[in-house]
C-alpha cells in the first residue's frame, strides 16, 4: 500500500512536470491559431517551420541563429577563462582560495535579473553602447563560473605529481599545461562548455537587459516579444517541440555514454 | 677525495612551511655513481629535499649544486635529474610508449631513434610487449617499471626515487629491490633514494642520510649505520636495540644496567653519561650463570622465523631484548655476556632540560610562555635573562591536558630498559624531555606540570 502511493506521487509528479511540454507537442500536430484548440491532426505548421511560408519568418530564423553564435562564442570563451581560472584557483592555499571558491559561487546563485540590471548599469555606465558585443561579454560573465566549477573537481582529482612529472622529463610550464594538463582536464571543459552552452541558450533576463535597442533578438526575446504581440505564433509550437526532442535524444547519448565508460573503468 | 668526484653539493639548505622548519642547515654531498639514501620517519623533511633536488619548490637559504654549477635558480625542467614519483604519476591519457617517450619527444630526438631507446629501456624494466597498454590497466609493480622506465630513458645525470616501492606489496618490493640494484649497477648513475622503510635502506644504498626533524642525524654506509649509531634516534630507528642509559666509568670501562662492561670506546672522559646501544643479537645468552656477565631471568619467548625474540628481566631489574638461535623457557634463568665490539657507546644529547628563562619576581619564573612558581630566591632580580635547568625524572605528566600548567602531545618515545624517555612536543612547538615509568603511547595529549622545587635557576650564559 506504501509502496502504491509512494507510486502515485512519482507519476503525479512526473506528469505536472511534463504536462505543458506534452501539451505543445500534442497541439503542434494541429493548425490551429489559438493554443488549445484541436481542429484535426496536420503537419502544417510543421512544413510552415521549413519552408518559411510563415510570418515574420525571417526574424525567427535570425533570432535563432543570434542564439546560437552567442552561446557558441560564450561557450568558448568562457570554457578557455574558466580553466585558467580553475587551474590558478587550485594552486592556490588557505584562505584565499576559500575567498575565491566563494565568490565565484556567487553569480550562479544570483538571480538573472540581478545580473542583468547590475550588467546594464554598468554598460551605461562606461559608456558602451549596448548591442551584440554587450550580451556577447554578459553571457561570458555568467557562463565562466559553471566552467570553473566543472573543471575545478578534475584537479582535485588529478595526482599532484603529474604536473610535476611532465616538468620533470623536460617539458617548460607552457607544455606542461599543452599536452598533460589540458587532455586530462578535457572532460570536465567539455562538461563546462556544454553546461556554459545551454546556460547562454536559455537566457532571457541578461540578454533581455543588455541587449540595447538596436532590435538584437535571440530566441528568447523573439517569443517574449511575440507572445506579447497577441498570442503565441503558431509555428513556434513545432519548434519548442522539436527541441525538446533534440535535447532528450542528446541526454540519452550522454547518459549512455556516461554508463558505457563507468563499465569500462570497472574492467 | 678528488672534487669532482662530488655530482651533487646541498650547501646549509634550510627551508620551512609557513613557521613550521622543514630543513635545518642541510649539508652534504652526493658522490657520482652512488646509491644514496635518504632515510628517516614520515614528516623527517627527506621528501621536501628531494623534491628540492628536483626543482620543485624554492629554498629559504643554501644552495644546491650539481657538477659543481650552482642549479639553485634553474627550473625544473632544465635540471638533469629525473624522478620516479611515489604514486607513479604516469600519464593516464598517454599509452606505455607515449608515457616513456614522452621526454624524448620534446627534445625533439628523431623518431626511429626514440623507438630504439623505448624499446631498450622496456626490455630492461621488462616490459616488453606492453607498450600498447593503456597505463590505468596495468598493476601496480608495472606501472612503477614504466615509471622508472620514463625517467631512465633520459638518461639523466641523477635519479630521484621517492618512496617508490611503497605503494607495493612485500613480495614484490623485494623483487623490486634487487631489479633496482641491478639497473643502478648497470646503468652507472647516481641514484638518490627516499625511503622511510630502514630495512629497504640498509639493502639497496651505498650510503644512508639518516634524518630527523628537518636535521641530519648520520651519515654512513649501511654498516657504519648500522652498527655503530651515532645517537639514540639512529640507533632507534635502524633495526632493534636496547637503548640503556650509561656512565663511562673511564676509557673502555662503560657502566649499564648495573654492571660494568669492557668496551672499545675512548676519548668521552671519566664518569660521563652516556647512552649504550647493544643490538638484540649481540647479546650472548646461556643456560648456565657461572662465566656470564649478568644473570636474568626470561620473560617471554617468540618464536620469528629465522630466530627467537626473548624479553629478559636482568639481576638489577632491567629489561633486555635478546635474538637467539635457541629457545629459552620463560622463568628459567639465563646467563648473559655481551663482548666489547658490539657494545656501542654514544654521547648523549642532553642530560638535562635547558630552557631560555626570564625572573618575574623572587618566586617566579617564566619560560616556555608559561610563568612557574620556583624556589624564592634573590640572586636574580625580576626582569633578569637566566637559564632553566629541569632534570628529564622531575618533569610531571598527566592525563588531562587542561589540568597542567602546560599542555603537549607525546611525539618520540624510546625505552631505556628500566624506564621511558620521552620527547613531549608542547603546544607552542617546544620540546620537553621526560623520563617515567608510566606507560604512554605517541600522539598522546598530556598536561606537563613542574615543581617549583624541581626549577633550577642559573645565570644565563652558565
Amino acid at each position: 500500500m506504501k509502496r502504491f502511493f509512494a507510486q502515485c506521487y512519482i507519476w503525479l509528479l512526473l506528469i505536472v512536470l511534463y504536462a505543458p511540454i506534452f501539451f505543445i507537442a500534442v497541439f503542434s500536430f494541429t493548425e490551429s491559431k489559438v493554443l488549445g484548440n484541436w481542429t484535426g491532426f496536420s503537419t502544417k505548421l510543421y512544413s510552415n517551420l521549413f519552408t518559411g511560408n510563415m510570418q515574420g519568418t525571417g526574424s525567427l530564423m535570425h533570432a535563432i541563429e543570434n542564439t546560437l553564435i552567442i552561446a557558441l562564442i560564450a561557450a568558448t570563451v568562457s570554457t578557455i577563462l574558466g580553466t585558467v581560472a580553475a587551474i590558478g584557483i587550485h594552486n592556490m592555499r588557505g584562505r584565499g582560495k576559500q575567498a575565491i571558491n566563494f565568490l565565484n559561487n556567487i553569480p550562479m546563485l544570483n538571480p538573472d535579473i540581478i545580473t542583468g540590471v547590475s550588467l546594464f548599469l554598468l554598460f551605461v555606465f562606461l559608456h558602451i553602447s549596448q548591442g551584440y558585443v554587450t550580451v556577447v561579454l554578459a553571457h561570458i560573465t555568467f557562463c565562466t563560473p559553471y566552467v570553473v566549477l566543472s573543471v575545478l573537481p578534475k584537479l582535485t582529482q588529478m595526482n599532484p605529481n603529474i604536473y610535476e612529472a611532465a616538468l620533470d622529463l623536460g617539458a617548460t610550464p607552457f607544455q606542461a599545461l599543452r599536452k598533460v594538463l589540458i587532455p586530462m582536464l578535457k572532460p570536465g571543459m567539455i562538461s563546462g562548455f556544454i553546461l556554459a552552452f545551454t546556460m547562454s541558450l536559455d537566457d532571457f533576463a541578461v540578454t533581455f537587459f543588455t541587449r540595447g535597442t538596436i532590435g538584437l533578438d535571440t530566441l528568447s526575446t523573439y517569443i517574449y516579444t511575440d507572445a506579447r504581440k497577441g498570442g503565441l505564433t503558431p509555428e513556434l509550437r513545432p519548434m519548442i517541440t522539436l527541441m525538446f526532442v533534440g535535447i532528450l535524444i542528446l541526454l540519452i547519448i550522454i547518459n549512455l555514454r556516461k554508463i558505457r565508460n563507468s563499465k569500462t573503468a570497472v574492467e | 677525495m678528488k672534487g669532482n668526484d662530488k655530482i651533487i653539493e646541498f650547501r646549509n639548505i634550510t627551508k620551512g612551511f609557513g613557521d613550521k622548519c622543514v630543513l635545518n642547515d642541510i649539508s652534504f654531498y652526493v658522490k657520482k655513481g652512488e646509491f644514496l639514501t635518504l632515510l628517516g620517519p614520515s614528516g623527517c623533511g627527506k621528501t621536501t629535499l628531494l623534491r628540492l633536488l628536483a626543482g620543485f619548490g624554492n629554498t629559504d637559504k643554501g644552495e644546491i649544486l650539481i657538477n659543481g654549477v650552482n642549479i639553485t635558480d634553474v627550473p625544473p625542467h632544465e635540471r638533469p635529474v629525473n624522478t620516479v614519483f611515489q604514486r607513479y604519476a604516469l600519464f593516464p591519457h598517454l599509452d606505455v610508449y607515449e608515457n616513456i617517450a614522452f621526454g624524448l619527444k620534446l627534445q625533439k630526438v628523431p623518431t626511429d631513434e626514440i623507438d630504439k631507446k623505448v624499446r631498450k629501456v622496456l626490455k630492461m624494466v621488462s616490459m616488453t610487449d606492453y607498450e600498447d597498454r593503456d597505463v590505468e590497466s596495468l598493476s601496480g609493480g608495472q606501472q612503477q617499471r614504466v615509471a622508472i622506465a620514463r625517467a631512465i630513458v633520459n638518461q639523466p645525470k641523477v635519479l630521484l626515487l621517492d618512496e617508490p616501492l611503497a605503494a607495493l606489496d612485500l613480495k614484490m618490493r623485494k623483487d623490486m629491490q634487487i631489479e633496482l640494484k641491478e639497473m643502478h649497477k648497470k646503468l652507472g648513475i647516481t641514484f638518490i633514494y627516499v625511503t622511510h622503510d630502514q630495512e629497504e635502506a640498509l639493502t639497496l644504498s651505498d650510503t644512508i642520510v639518516v634524518m630527523n626533524e628537518g636535521k641530519i642525524q648520520q651519515i654512513g654506509t649501511p654498516t657504519d649505520i648500522y652498527n655503530e649509531p651515532q645517537n639514540s634516534f639512529v640507533a632507534d630507528f635502524i633495526g632493534e636495540s636496547n637503548i640503556l642509559n650509561g656512565k663511562m666509568v673511564k676509557d673502555r670501562l662503560v657502566e649499564f644496567v648495573g654492571h660494568e662492561f669492557d668496551c672499545v670506546d675512548e676519548g668521552f672522559g671519566e664518569d660521563v653519561d652516556v647512552d649504550v646501544v647493544v643490538r638484540p643479537e649481540d647479546i650472548y645468552i646461556m643456560n648456565r650463570t657461572e662465566g656470564a656477565q649478568l644473570t636474568a631471568k626470561v620473560k617471554s619467548c617468540t618464536f620469528k622465523g629465522v630466530h627467537y625474540e626473548m624479553f629478559v628481566d636482568t639481576d638489577k631489574g632491567y629489561e633486555l631484548m635478546i635474538q637467539d638461535y635457541n629457545a629459552f623457557e620463560p622463568e628459567s634463568e639465563v646467563g648473559l655476556i655481551i663482548r666489547p665490539a658490539d657494545i656501542q657507546v654514544m654521547k648523549k644529547e642532553r642530560i638535562v632540560n635547558t630552557f631560555e628563562g626570564e625572573i618575574v619576581d623572587e618566586s617566579h619564573v617564566k619560560f616556555l610562555e608559561e610563568t612557574f612558581e620556583c624556589k624564592p630566591q634573590d640572586k636574580f632580580a625580576a626582569g633578569e635573562k637566566v637559564k632553566v635547568e629541569v632534570k628529564f625524572s622531575k618533569v610531571e605528566l598527566i592525563d588531562h591536558p587542561e589540568e597542567g600548567m602546560l599542555s603537549g602531545e607525546v611525539h618520540f618515545l624510546l625505552y631505556k630498559g628500566d624506564h621511558y624517555h620521552l620527547t613531549v612536543e608542547t603546544d607552542d612547538g617546544d620540546y620537553i624531555w621526560v623520563d617515567t615509568n608510566d606507560i604512554w603511547d605517541k600522539g598522546d595529549l598530556v598536561g606537563i606540570n613542574i615543581a617549583p622545587k624541581d626549577i633550577k635557576i642559573l645565570k644565563h650564559d652558565e
